[in-house]
């Protein structure tokens, strides 16, 4: 630590006041993420709390870390198993193996060096040209994009998502805390629309890749329990299963288990809002039982199937839970007053829900009716203030007489 | 009588600047922003984006022009109506013209080559322009701002064919530099409306940047 601290404190005269003053932000970044900083508060009243933006987003980054480890050790436990090297008597006991993981992180570890690398990247530029320090915001934003990508997304494709999202999600609208949309999720819709080929359909869950070049046979199907569903209208993996993580899917996503642990550690220490979480839980249940009700009208046994299937069934398989947990709460592009937390939230649910089953070509509809919740939470915001501010000037008026 | 002003050259300063003035600091599309929706659909390639933008510019000049001339015998209350045949009459010919010389691209351009009667560009020029200037002049603003309208589309065109579609003008640049061995794809969103309205929301951007007495103070 001394050791570093002497390092920072030679080069302060350098970016201060010398030669390299445009780096500033980037050295004042770097300071303040190792040590604390020594800024003190010289005039007015001010509050005193511990928490800043810095200990928020490292809150969230502990919550993730458990699904994150756990996508490691899926991905290597799910490619280990497609090209028949796992014995099927013994099933997940072979899933917390070194090889697992090893796998995992070799996939997983560079696209989350490629995201923090390209999404600072535009963040350090920004700071420097608007000669403000370099915030924190991408700190989150870059964990968890990988987390949602399938596992072998080329990681030139992740850049681009990622510098996409920080630049037009996020930039453009004023960078940290003034973004309209959740940047994370940008980015997912981003490549989910820019290369559809490698993040929809059931070969890219999976990396069936036997030795380098050459892939598995084509017949191998790794079709995640909603692409089983919207195709077949039934599924070949166990609820358990999918509440444990034990499928395909994007790499942070399937274990309901641990994004639960996540959720309400971040509850616990006041980072998420319970509010949203509770609603978008209402909202999926709502139109899950609503799809039960209507599913024997349907014509299609694929239809029949996918409507009729009972609402724990959509809590554990796709991003429900994580994109409730961690997307949805995000403070910025959430709804800001308390009542219409739980609008935007009920809402998610009852879309993301609804998106999934009734559009096939987009079996995850969470990512869309989070975005597009994210561009009506202000609207929300402006009616519940509205009401308000009627209630209150009524109460006036009675007073008045 | 009148006093007769002094002649006025044909490319005299001011003139010049009619022609100039749209293509930067009173651009139709990223200043004014009209024309917006054939900015979004006809720009996927970069064909039938220049169609479209010789189109525009050939109907924009001679509406310009016509209007113009009959400028003081319109009366004011069906301005509009006489303004509008006078569009529609340019926009069949030129319709009748791509159908029997370009078809295809005709067809790809559908309904878009009709609609240029109700492009806001051209009965913007007409309303604040031709009514009020001489037919020369109006010529001039026609052409300046047709040309400006094309030439946004046509940089908008030209990012989305390449990176959505990795042709130019359909010649597959993409695949003749190899790109597809390294692991490149085309970006797909790209082709998407969406994307139309970034690049040009990033155009815009960069404008700006370039062009201070652009930037509003607040």
């Amino acid at each position: 630590m001394k050791f570093l601290q002497n390092i920072l404190d030679s080069a302060r005269p350098a970016v201060t006041t010398g030669k390299l003053k445009p780096l500033y932000p980037l050295y004042n970044a770097i300071e303040t993420m190792l040590f604390v900083p020594n800024h003190n508060a010289n005039s007015g009243a001010h509050v005193r709390d511990a928490i800043d933006l810095k200990r928020t987003m490292i809150t969230v980054i502990f919550a993730l870390i458990p699904a994150l480890i756990f996508g490691m050790f899926n991905a290597g436990y799910q490619h280990y198993k497609a090209i028949g090297l796992l014995n099927d008597a013994i099933g997940w006991l072979q899933f917390f193996t070194v090889d697992n993981f090893i796998f995992g992180a070799i996939k997983v570890v560079p696209m989350i060096v490629v995201t923090y690398i390209a999404g600072l990247g535009v963040e350090i530029y920004f700071a420097y040209i608007n000669k403000h320090a370099v915030n924190e915001g991408f700190l989150v934003s870059g964990l968890l994009i990988p987390m949602t990508m399938p596992v072998d997304m080329p990681l030139w494709m992740v850049a681009i998502s990622t510098i996409f999202a920080v630049l037009i999600g996020k930039e453009v609208f004023g960078g940290t805390g003034m973004n309209i949309l959740n940047p994370a999720l940008t980015a997912r819709a981003f490549a989910f629309f820019a290369y559809p080929s490698f993040m929809s359909g059931d070969k890219v869950w999976i990396n069936t890749t036997t030795v380098e070049g050459e892939a598995l046979v084509d017949g191998f199907s790794g079709a995640t329990a909603l692409g089983q569903y919207a195709s077949t209208g039934e599924t070949t993996y166990s609820a358990w299963d999918a509440f444990l993580g034990i499928i395909p899917g994007s790499i942070g996503e399937t274990s309901t288990l641990l994004i639960l642990l996540g959720g309400i550690y971040l509850i616990a220490t006041g980072i998420g809002s319970w509010k949203i979480m509770l609603s978008s839980l209402f909202g999926a249940i709502a139109i899950s039982l609503i799809f039960n009700l209507v599913a024997p009208n349907m014509i299609s046994p694929e239809q029949q199937g996918f409507l009729s299937i009972p609402f724990y069934f959509h809590l554990v398989f796709g991003s429900w839970a994580f994109s409730t947990v961690f997307m949805a709460t995000d403070p910025v592009s959430a709804s800001h007053t308390e009542k219409g937390k739980w609008i935007y939230g009920f809402l998610i649910g009852f879309l993301g829900i609804m998106i999934r089953v009734f559009n096939p070509a987009y079996p995850e509809g969470m990512m869309l009716a989070i975005l597009f919740m994210n561009v009506m939470a202000p609207l929300i915001d402006h009616y519940v203030v509205e009401g308000n501010v009627k209630k209150r000037l009524k109460r006036l008026i009675i007073s008045a007489k | 009588m009148e006093m007769s002003k002094p002649k006025e050259a044909l490319f005299s300063k001011k003139n010049r600047g009619l022609l100039k003035d749209p293509m930067n600091v009173n651009n139709p599309i990223t200043v004014q922003v009209l024309g917006i929706c054939s900015a979004l659909a006809i720009t996927v390639k970069l064909k039938p984006a220049i169609v479209m933008s010789l189109s525009v510019i050939v109907v924009m000049a001679l509406a310009n022009v016509i209007t113009s001339l009959m400028r003081n015998m319109i009366p004011n209350r069906i301005r509009i109506i006489v303004q509008l045949v006078v569009v529609a009459t340019l926009v069949i010919l030129v319709d009748q013209v791509l159908k029997a010389f370009v078809y295809d691209v005709s067809k790809q351009l559908s309904v878009f080559v009709g609609l240029i009667i109700t492009n806001c560009i051209i009965m913007g020029r007409i309303e604040a322009f031709s009514l009020g200037n001489s037919p020369w002049k109006s010529f001039l603003d026609g052409i300046g701002n047709g040309a400006s309208y094309g030439l946004i589309l046509i940089v908008v065109s030209f990012f989305r064919e390449l990176l959505g579609n990795g042709t130019l003008y359909d010649y597959p640049v993409v695949e003749k530099l190899g790109l597809y061995e390294l692991g490149y794809h085309n970006n797909g969103m790209m082709l998407l409306p969406p994307m139309a309205l970034i690049v040009v929301a990033l155009i815009i951007w960069w404008q700006r940047s370039k062009t201070p007495s652009l930037i509003e103070k607040d």
